[in-house]
């Protein structure tokens, strides 16, 4: 691990961190007296800083350690959470979230300018706030006490110093964790009074290995700072190096630190760790357990006392190093836990294994085509289990790939809190479908679509309280962000219950910026969804006129650009809905495999409806037209052969794919229907960037690409095509 | 790294230039096991070393530790601002028990 990486893990991990802090304040901003959270939030800041140090990012350290200072006044009852210092963390969040950046672009290069000038306004803030509560005397309750008191008994420092004594592990150098590193950001924490270097370990000159580290160090250490920050600075080599700090006054708070020094190792015994610790002799536990066995046989029911109980008990131990070395076990198979759970893998890694896989498919349906052409049943068999294979793990890598909506629904909440605040409204963020999962890289570039959205619900969709208790509403506000998966694809709603679209003023609007004509015969959602149209609305026209639509086309583009798909419903006095349909994954889809002339074209399987073969008296009158009859229902349809100008004969028979998106059908008229066909999307080069009705492209199993067609701009033209035919009829009718 | 090897009457000196990192760690043991083997008095010359972390150090606490088994004579000379620093954090100067010469101009 060189420092470079090592960085982008510390920007990676403070980033995560942020993410918390920013759940944990909001939600304080409900619960204040929540403790769990508080910690939560004191570790966060503490973690940032700590590793800060280890990099030399001084001015991180700098910032932080009074967000720290803060929280730990909070921690210990002195400081109370109210929206005041709510507000003041949330932007001290933000701030730390900017030096984030700051070093991900310069990394140690100390900022200038209006950064650290804000940096300072906050921390203005912060200190004012410190001294104002602590001379108010706020009363704290015994609880809050009883632990402070506890927790000071390494804290106080009058005079006498910290033993710090660390043996680093042989790795450290290797691992670019230097002791002179370690040593000069102690010496920021406090003084460094004396300092004597070991090496008992360093093998003779002939066996030495120049890149291991054999040093040791005991040394005196003065600081004010608490044993956590002191222990912190080790925080990167605590995995394979011997750490021991003991406090100052060492009495019964040198058990306690002990305590949380332990060598995280696997399922730990309550006693292992009082006795490592030094706390408990080996003797005086072997006897405590004996003793636990016969009280156990001499009960009834057999249960024996827990081990704490009869330490504490037979006075062997003080009840709050038990307490302190339960907790520590209860920590350590938590961290066990989570670090089973999650491992941290490069991008580029996974998306090199679903390359991959995509190969793999094409090269296994390649094998079943010459399996099936071979007819050796043993091979058939053989090659089918191969592919039944490779779509599950097609499917899992797929799977690796996919992350939970919810961290980027979270996120809102602080739009929410932040905009609602600034307009004066009440409003309330619901989240549904949080669970829901997508394609990584959706993920990532749906946020500011969404974004979009949802400030312009607050903004523009909720009415403003009069208005709603007016209008028989709840005065709170509520906005709503759903997920759900439908058939291969996943839908994103953002709805609000404000005032709803004026469809009478946007139709209004849109003839007079030309967009439609009046002639045209639309219903409500066609409409609605004019707002999406580029050219609908300049910023100042629109919030005058509906209240919605500003960069509307914006969202709508950004959208199309990850082939989904955006519509819009509304009622008026009820409020509207928009909802976003996106593709699951953008890497492999389930086609349908068809052939026109001599070509291929894939259509995508979610998408399909049915397919039907015309009879000859349909074939004929579908040749004067570009609809059929379907059971009734007039469906549209474009010939393939014709629209990609394919040669070669046509078969004897035609077929029709019927079609199915957002609510719109059509029929592509093909001549082969080749079935199911699991399609490795290729995209195409820039060359055909503006190729109208394809998508992508393939390579089927015998070598031949075959191409993807775009259903949704197919649709779009079958429309357009039925509108040219019967639109000069329609304005026909309109001059009679 | 370089590591210029010459001798001076009946004292070896060791000049060492550019770092002693774990970077160059290697080839510094190398160096220093070479000259070691040598001479019986050893001057090593940090003037012109420019980075020294870790491992650098623990190589001099090395070298002077075999040196002291063989009866050999070792001194370590003309400490460089950047030497100088890594011994006075870990507090060895004592330990290699050589005159430092602090310059005006570093002072």
């Amino acid at each position: 691990m060189n420092l470079d990486q090592a960085l982008a893990t510390y920007i990676a991990e403070s980033r995560d961190l942020l993410g918390e802090m920013e759940d944990r304040l909001l939600h304080l901003e409900q619960d204040p007296l929540d403790g769990d959270a508080i910690n939560a939030l004191f570790r966060a800041v503490h973690t940032i800083k700590g590793s800060a140090g280890l990099f030399g990012l001084d001015y991180v350290v700098v910032f932080t350690h009074v967000v720290e200072h803060a929280l730990d006044k909070v921690r210990e009852g002195e400081l109370t959470f109210d929206a005041e210092l709510i507000a003041v963390m949330l932007s001290c969040r933000d701030h730390i979230d900017a030096l984030i950046e700051h070093v991900s672009a310069c990394g140690t290069v100390v900022p200038e300018g209006e950064l650290p000038a804000r940096g300072e306004a906050l921390l203005d803030q912060l200190r004012q706030r410190l001294l104002t509560q602590a001379s108010a005397g706020l009363p704290v309750d015994a609880e809050s006490h009883r632990t402070a008191e506890v927790e000071s008994c390494g804290r106080e420092v009058s005079g006498d110093n910290w033993h710090i004594s660390v043996r680093f592990g042989q790795d450290s150098l290797r691992n670019g964790m230097d002791p002179i590193s370690f040593i000069r950001y102690l010496g920021t924490l406090g003084e460094v009074v004396s300092i004597v270097t070991l090496f008992e370990n360093l093998p003779s000159f002939k066996d030495i290995d120049p890149e291991a580290c054999y040093l040791g160090f005991e040394m005196s250490f003065k600081s004010a700072a608490d044993k956590e920050t002191i222990a912190g600075t080790f925080d990167f080599v605590r995995q394979d190096s011997l750490v021991r700090i003991l406090p100052p006054h060492s009495k019964l708070s040198d058990y306690l630190s002990l305590i949380q020094m332990q060598d995280p190792a696997s399922d730990p015994k309550l006693g292992d760790i009082l006795v490592n610790c030094g706390t408990l002799t080996r003797q005086e536990l072997h006897d405590a357990l004996a003793f636990q066995q016969r009280t156990a046989a001499d009960t009834e029911d057999h249960v024996a006392p827990p081990l704490g109980e009869i330490l504490v008990g037979h006075r062997l131990v003080a009840e709050e190093a038990v307490n302190a070395a339960l907790q520590k076990q209860q920590q350590i198979r938590e961290n066990k836990a989570r670090e089973n759970l999650y491992i941290r893998v490069l991008a580029d890694k996974l998306d090199h294994l679903i390359n991959l896989v995509g190969e793999l498919v094409i090269a296994g349906a390649s094998a079943n085509l010459l399996a099936r052409r071979q007819g050796d049943k043993g091979l058939q068999e053989a090659t089918s289990r191969v592919t039944h294979l490779v779509e599950d793990i097609r499917d899992q890598a797929l799977q690796l790939r996919m992350v939970e909506i919810g961290d980027t629904f979270n996120r809102f909440r602080r739009v929410v809190r932040d905009v609602s605040l600034e307009l004066g409204k009440e409003i309330e963020l619901q989240i549904d479908g949080a669970e829901t999962e997508l394609d990584k890289t959706v993920v990532e570039q749906i946020g500011d679509p969404l974004l979009h959205l949802v400030r312009n619900a607050i903004d523009h969709g909720i009415e403003p309280a009069t208005v709603r208790i007016a209008a028989g509403k709840p005065a709170k506000g509520t906005v709503s962000l759903n997920a759900y998966h439908d058939s291969g694809s996943i839908i994103i709603e953002v709805a609000d219950d404000g005032g709803g679209l004026n469809r009478d003023k946007i139709l209004k609007r849109a003839i007079e910026r030309g967009i439609v004509t009046p002639e045209q015969n639309l219903d409500d959602r066609d409409i609605y969804n004019l707002i999406f149209e580029p050219g609908f609305s300049t910023v100042d026209q629109v919030t005058n006129l509906s209240g919605r639509g500003v960069g509307m086309d914006v969202v709508k583009r950004n959208i199309t650009a990850l082939s989904g798909s955006v519509e819009l419903d509304s009622q008026l006095g009820a409020g509207s809905v928009v909802s976003i349909r996106l593709p699951l994954t953008l890497a492999i889809i389930d086609g349908f495999l068809v052939g026109v002339g001599g070509s291929f074209y894939v259509v995508p399987l979610d998408m399909v409806v049915e397919c039907l073969e015309l009879s000859a008296e349909e074939r004929k009158s579908a040749l004067e037209r570009n609809y059929i009859n379907l059971r009734g229902e007039v469906l549209p349809f474009l010939r393939l052969r014709d629209l990609f100008r394919e040669n070669g004969k046509a078969g004897r028979r035609e077929n029709i794919v019927v079609v199915q998106f957002s609510g719109r059908k059509a029929g592509f008229m093909v001549d082969e229907l080749l079935g199911e066909f699991q399609t490795v999307i290729k995209p195409l080069g820039k060359l055909f960037v503006n190729l109208q009705g394809i998508s992508g492209s393939t390579i089927l199993g015998g070598g031949e690409v075959a191409l993807i067609l775009d259903v949704p701009a197919l649709l779009q033209m079958a429309a357009n095509k039925e509108m040219q035919v019967t639109a000069p009829f329609a304005r026909a009718v309109a001059t009679l | 790294m370089e590591a210029l090897f010459e001798l001076h009457g009946n004292v070896h000196t060791l000049r060492v230039k550019g770092d002693m990192t774990i970077y160059t760690a290697e080839a510094l043991k190398t160096h220093l096991l070479n000259a070691l083997c040598v001479s019986n008095t050893l001057e090593i010359d940090l003037s012109a070393v420019e980075e020294m972390d870790s491992a650098g150090m623990q190589l001099l606490v090395v070298v002077k530790r075999e040196a002291q088994r063989l009866g050999k004579k070792l001194s370590l000379v003309q400490h460089s601002p950047a030497t100088m620093r890594v011994l006075d954090l870990f507090n060895m100067s004592a330990y290699f028990g050589d005159p430092v010469i602090i310059t005006a101009r570093q002072a």
